[in-house]
């Protein structure tokens, strides 16, 4: 039964629907996996075994019940772990922060109410950096992630815990939320597959917001097609959230089986992707899956992003702008942190708040403070609010050009802890070729492409047009049909 | 040259119209007041992580239903902005509110001044109404030194109405706040209710000499009396005045009026203001309000009052007074045209008497809305009819008006033939009881033989009490002189 923990999710649907194996065996695969190597890894950061059996005798329970139903959905008694950045009943929900430390949600995010009700069951809660600020993970109050692949290197972040987690094979699948790159760039340190989703695909209800504007929770798993089957749970209208699109709902993996779907692609290279900042290890590997592509049928033709070099700055405006506004309800007043000791109202907001949050997420306020103040605001929140729409702009253009537009995820592989935490330009400028898809709006995704320096994995982007999600996750889909890289684990954890 | 000549005050008030909504503007949870506390507070309303709000579409018909009524632009196309400072009752750390796009701009309300012949109209120019939420309420008192949180008005959804500095006494202050009152009412959009503060008016208050540019402002908020904005606005225009005529400025500030005392004092000063750092709400998209929504909107709009007076006056011949005052509330305005139904057009002044005055009286003496009369539109107007054929006499009239208010019969009619009150009419019956009136009160007759005209009026005087009010007086007088001087 071990080797299901690198089955793909319709290997461990088809084991389940055919009795193979019960939903609550392979919890139990899962939770007892998690308790022998999460130690090492401090991925999940909540368990708790008895809810965990429980959902998953339920689960065993529907597919008994509804056996050959169409109604079951294909995820039914799969594990999947959540990013603690969603509210979940009944389970602690702290975002990484000691301000929610002791924070037990009283309802569901919309994803997690989703996937519980395609029958998937929680493992836990996953760690990530305080308030999804940061890019490796080091930021959380529960203490930094370790990547499966090298533990004296960071995961990503901010969805570092659900990177992590996936790689080691303690869940097939998590949940992950993407604001400047947090899903795509920890699952390229990772060597994982990760979908940010157009914005307003998914609803951002019972998602602990860092910068509304942008944020979007999105699937992590081994493979596009696992993504594809989650993401279909995902996505969909919630009244609950006024930026989620009304769409009619679509079938994700509808083009998955569709051989020469790679006839005729054109891709997009961004000539701004591709010059200096990038190590070579990572440029060899994109280099060497855009010439797999090529050999599959695509066409790349080089596209120009020429505003792409504004937006780690206009996003180091826009999000923590947002950020300090949404982290206000942070006030010791009705739920979280309260210090113990105050004299006075002032006080005690001062000191629950200084106490409560860590120094990336007090940066940030501060910058989004600043940048909003009276006299500032027109010189930095509006003048950013341009930019976003000059890359939108330029975004659109290139895809006169081209179908999907490919590049590295991240300049370098995973790096070593402490190496960019003390220089926070340096942390910023990981997230150079994710944050302008959040800032236009477009989906993106990573998937491994091989690996680089010290043997850690690199990732692939495509970013697509606007809700072109299916086709991105064909265009991935195609390519680990003919490669193995998502299939591959660290040797350590087998 | 007096003081107050010298002086000219400008006004400019800012209200906020708790809207009549079934539910709060960005949430499902009741707006009800008066629950236990925090019992109507939603997660949303507490500012749970992760909840997002989610506008409600009658606070939007409801600030359409205003711009309608004050003629103003509604904006295609507002923006939702957060209003960023931190208070305990404020559980999100932001208000959300309309900043630099409000919902209606521009348009205004005219306010009548004075009574009778010295009364003029004015028109008060609006700059803006806008959407927001309403915060919930600290509680200082009950907790020994500590403060509680009720959260269950947090999200009420408010119109903030907000004049430009037209006004330039008290007395056009509160005649605005008042016509304000009844509009909002009258279109439905606000309860009204002063004391559990559904309607509240901040002024701003400033003095300059006349010609000059205008002085520098304070606001007094929260007034949520009538008498108290006047109150207030006099105190605070006489400190003004003291202050810059003993030579000192004003300095910008938000002051409070302590009722107790008739005082105004200073909450905080411009120094110590916050920067709201506002900027547009992105888990809220613009509000989009299209040409057919806001004709779907005026077309279940009531007519104005506005309008109405004009029909008033120019249809039924009332004099402006009149159309104003039957125009005061809906409640009056309906009732007054269910009786003229029932009376006919032709009776419209008397109806219109009989309601601003017996029955406005007994209303106000019983505290009573017309709503709740006793008396119903058509019962009124039965008694007017029966004036008008000279079935009774006025004073007569007010005897069946009692009865109806007492709920004896179900009309004027039942009450006259019930209680014989039907006015004596035939002539033969009225000139018998006439020839015996002559005849026991020689004197009187002697008195108006002897040139003294006067004396007719105690002859009249015994027939009615002879008839107990029943003869038609009129008739009774006339066949009194036709005899005398024969």
């Amino acid at each position: 039964m071990s080797e299901l923990i690198n089955s793909s999710l319709r290997e461990l649907s088809a084991a389940l629907a055919a009795k193979k194996v019960s939903a609550v065996e392979l919890a139990a695969l899962f939770l007892d996996r998690i308790e022998r190597l999460n130690p090492g890894l401090n991925a999940f950061i909540a368990l708790d075994r008895d809810k965990t059996l429980a959902q998953a005798q339920a689960a065993d329970e529907t597919r008994r019940v509804g056996a050959g139903a169409p109604a079951i959905s294909p995820l039914c008694g799969i594990p999947l772990a959540h990013k603690d950045i969603f509210c979940t009943r009944g389970w602690r929900t702290s975002c990484g922060s000691k301000m929610l430390e002791n924070f037990v949600a009283p309802y569901d995010a919309h994803v997690v109410e989703k996937l519980a009700g395609a029958g998937m069951v929680m493992l836990g809660k996953l760690n990530m950096d305080e308030f999804a600020m940061g890019s490796s993970n080091e930021s959380s109050y529960f203490g930094p992630v370790k990547n499966p692949w090298d533990i004296s290197c960071v995961p990503g972040g901010s969805s570092g815990g659900s990177a992590a987690a996936i790689a080691a094979r303690l869940t097939p699948a998590a949940t992950g939320t993407d604001t400047g790159g947090s899903i795509r760039q920890p699952a390229a340190l990772c060597g994982l597959t990760g979908l940010k989703p157009t914005y307003g695909a998914v609803s951002r209800y019972g998602m602990i917001a860092f910068a509304s504007s942008l944020d979007q929770a999105g699937p992590m798993a081994k493979s596009a097609e696992d993504c594809a089957l989650l993401l279909n749970a995902m996505a969909g209208f919630d009244a609950r959230d006024s930026t989620s699109l009304e769409r009619p709902a679509e079938d994700y993996t509808r083009d998955l089986d569709q051989p020469a779907a790679l006839q005729g692609l054109r891709i997009g290279l961004p000539r701004e992707f591709f010059g200096a900042g990038m190590d070579e290890d990572v440029r060899a590997a994109v280099e060497a899956a855009l010439a797999e592509y090529r050999k599959l049928g695509a066409t790349t033709v080089e596209v120009q992003l020429p505003n792409s070099g504004l937006s780690v700055p206009a996003y180091y405006v826009i999000a923590p702008a947002e950020a300090s506004s949404n982290l206000s309800r942070f006030d010791g007043v009705r739920y979280g942190y309260r210090a113990p000791d105050y004299a006075d109202l002032a006080e005690m907001y001062s000191r629950s708040r200084a106490q409560g949050f860590g120094a990336e997420v007090k940066r940030r306020i501060l910058i989004g403070t600043y940048v909003l103040s009276h006299g500032y605001y027109d010189a930095y929140y509006l003048q950013a609010q341009k930019i976003r729409r000059l890359i939108a702009a330029d975004f659109k253009a290139a895809f006169q050009q081209c179908d999907v537009i490919m590049g590295p995820t991240s300049p370098s592989v995973a790096f070593a802890f402490g190496a960019k935490s003390a220089d926070p330009v340096q942390m910023y400028l990981s997230d150079i070729y994710t944050i302008s898809t959040n800032l236009a709006g477009l989906p993106g995704m990573s998937l491994p492409c091989g690996f680089g320096r010290n043997n850690m994995p690199v990732g692939l982007q495509i970013i697509g047009n606007l809700f072109d999600e299916a086709r991105m996750l064909n265009v991935a889909h195609k390519y680990q049909q003919v490669t193995d890289w998502h299939t591959r684990m660290p040797e350590g954890l087998k | 040259m007096t003081r107050a000549a010298q002086w000219e005050v400008v006004i400019g008030l800012e209200t906020h119209a708790q809207l009549q909504t079934r539910s709060k503007i960005f949430s499902g949870s009741s707006i009800a007041f008066g629950a236990e506390p925090n019992v109507q507070a939603s997660a949303v309303d507490i500012a749970l992580p992760g909840v997002l709000p989610v506008l409600n579409r009658e606070a939007v018909v409801c600030a359409i239903k205003f711009g309608l009524a004050v003629g103003a632009t509604i904006a295609p196309r507002s923006v939702f902005a957060r209003k960023n400072y931190f208070y305990p009752d404020l559980p999100k750390g932001y208000q959300i509110s309309q900043f630099e796009i409000p919902v209606v701009s521009g348009g205004g309300l005219a306010i009548r001044l004075g009574a009778g012949d010295t009364a003029s109209e004015k028109f008060v120019h609006l700059t803006r109404a806008h959407l927001e939420e309403d915060a919930g309420k600290s509680l200082h008192e009950d907790f020994h030194g500590r403060t509680g949180i009720d959260l269950n008005r947090a999200g009420t959804p408010l119109l903030e109405i907000v004049t430009e500095p037209d006004m330039r006494s008290s007395a056009e202050a509160v005649a605005y706040a008042r016509a304000l009152h009844a509009l909002v009412q009258w279109i439905g959009i606000c309860d009204g209710n002063m004391q559990e503060g559904s309607f509240r008016c901040d002024a701003n208050v400033s003095v300059r000499r006349p010609g000059e540019p205008l002085g520098t402002r304070r606001e007094i908020k929260n007034l949520n009396s009538f008498r108290f904005m006047q109150q207030a606005i006099d105190f605070e225009v006489q400190w003004q005045i003291a202050e810059i005529e003993e030579g000192r400025a004003i300095r910008q500030a938000t002051v409070l009026f302590d009722p107790d005392t008739g005082e105004t004092r200073s909450m905080r000063t411009k120094e110590d203001a916050h920067d709201y750092r506002y900027f547009p709400d992105p888990d809220l998209l613009p509000l989009e309000i299209k040409a057919d929504w806001i004709d779907e909107v005026k077309s279940g709009l009531p007519e104005l009052p506005q309008a109405m007076q004009q029909r008033f006056q120019s249809e039924l011949g009332l004099s402006p007074y009149d159309a104003a005052a039957l125009t005061a509330s809906r409640e009056m305005a309906a009732y007054f045209e269910a009786a003229l139904e029932s009376a006919g057009r032709e009776n419209a002044k008397p109806v219109a008497n009989w309601i601003m005055g017996e029955l406005s009286a007994r209303l106000n003496k019983e505290g009573l809305e017309i709503a709740a009369a006793p008396l119903s539109a058509p019962q009124l107007a039965g008694i007017v009819r029966r004036i008008a054929d000279n079935t009774i006499s006025n004073k007569i009239a007010r005897d069946v008006f009692d009865a109806l208010w007492a709920g004896d019969g179900k009309d004027a009619d039942a009450v006259i033939s019930a209680r014989g009150w039907k006015q004596i009419t035939d002539t033969g019956a009225i000139e018998a009881l006439v020839d015996e009136v002559l005849a026991a009160n020689q004197k009187s007759v002697d008195e108006y033989r002897a040139g003294k005209e006067k004396a007719v009026n105690a002859l009249v005087g015994q027939a009615m009490k002879a008839t107990r009010g029943k003869a038609n007086p009129q008739q009774v007088t006339d066949l009194l002189k036709k005899k005398l001087g024969a």
